[in-house]
């Protein structure tokens, strides 16, 4: 086996072993009402930090990319007015790839 | 869509379209349903961005292959690509793609509540732990759809993943970059939408969103990519212990207890 498996491997299962420990840990643990609140907290916290680098950032560089920028800002338009959920990511996509077919990006 | 109801009965004034099924004909499935295929078709696809990168740093098909089919989280699995591609250390770069799995743990926390996983079927759900499936579930009004939302998204999810990164791998990328459909949005504008309504309701929610945001990309360029988004889970901390108590209309009922919004009925 090569070295370039091993670390493919382990990887794998460390992924694997940090997701199973998430969803296996005591629920008493749970019980304490900080540690309950911070459970509910963290993907607030985490999907609005991931949102936010996925669209003004580009390795460990900001990257302001017009059409995916429009894309988001389609998204909060189509939130504001309540569109359903598919409507709201299909407007994002549609937004930012017109853009970039129009040849701004 | 509504909130995490699964925390509560559904607050008064609440548009709770995530259980409206009135309108739906019935031929199409559950909205948790419906939305879960579709953020897994869409966001699926970008597996070819990940099969085409493995391949292109040195990672032969087959590793591509099971790094999606046995890792399947796509920061970690694009981490150790990018070491790789570097000819940077195998050790490192292994150690880099764990750490970056560890926000799954964090969502895991919370998906134990709510998805309640029993027994054997902890071990192909702990395997679904992941952003997409995290943000669908928690946006259901109630445990029967939350649990839809997360099969469905990540059966889907999954399928897609897996067949995109074997085409990526294959070369399928010379096809058309995901990036011409817009599927480089598609992700920044799902978690957007799937934490929209807690925004909208809660103050420390916000505060804890503007936290978390402001802590990733301040630290962008001095961090590995990556880490800057689970340094934002500090935000999350400040929050619960600033104001461990949540706003009365979420706190108090158990995930049992919501047996309004079954979709399908």
């Amino acid at each position: 086996m090569t070295a370039t498996w091993i670390a493919v491997l382990a990887t794998a299962a460390g992924c694997y072993a940090l997701k199973f420990a998430g969803l296996t840990v005591p629920q008493r643990i749970l019980a304490d009402q900080r540690v309950r609140r911070f459970a509910e907290l963290v993907p607030v916290a985490l999907l609005a930090a991931l949102s936010a680098v996925q669209t003004v950032t580009n390795g460990q560089a900001f990257d302001l990319d017009p059409a995916r920028l429009a894309g988001l800002g389609a998204a909060v338009v189509a939130l504001v007015l309540r569109a359903p959920f598919l409507v709201v990511i299909i407007a994002a996509a549609a937004t930012a790839a017109g853009l970039r077919a129009a040849g701004i990006s | 869509m509504s909130a995490q109801q699964t925390e509560s009965a559904t607050p008064p004034g609440r548009e709770g379209t995530g259980s409206a099924g009135g309108g739906r004909p019935a031929d199409l499935p559950p909205r948790p349903v419906r939305d879960g295929i579709g953020l897994g078709l869409a966001v699926g696809v970008s597996g070819v961005a990940f099969g085409a990168a493995a391949v292109s740093s040195g990672l032969t098909v087959w590793q591509a292959c099971a790094l999606s089919v046995l890792a399947f989280t796509g920061a970690s699995q694009f981490a150790l690509a990018s070491v790789i591609a570097s000819g940077g250390s195998l050790l490192a770069g292994t150690a880099g793609a764990i750490l970056l799995g560890s926000r799954n743990t964090l969502y895991g926390l919370r998906l134990a509540e709510v998805v309640r996983p029993r027994g054997l079927t902890r071990l192909p759900a702990a395997l679904g732990v992941i952003d997409e499936t995290t943000a669908i579930t928690l946006a259901q009004p109630d445990p029967a759809s939350a649990k839809k939302a997360f099969s469905a998204t990540f059966c889907c999810l999954y399928l897609t993943w897996n067949l995109a990164t074997l085409g990526g791998a294959l070369g399928a990328g010379r096809i058309g970059s995901p990036q011409a459909f817009g599927l480089d949005v598609v992700g920044p504008a799902a978690f957007l939408a799937l934490i929209w309504p807690r925004l909208k309701n809660g103050r420390t929610e916000r505060l804890v969103a503007l936290g978390g945001v402001a802590l990733a990309l301040a630290t962008t360029s001095v961090l590995p990519v990556g880490v800057p988004v689970i340094l934002a889970a500090t935000a999350a901390l400040a929050g619960a212990l600033a104001a461990p108590a949540a706003s009365p209309a979420r706190t108090t009922a158990s995930p049992g207890n919501a047996s309004h919004g079954d979709d399908a009925t």
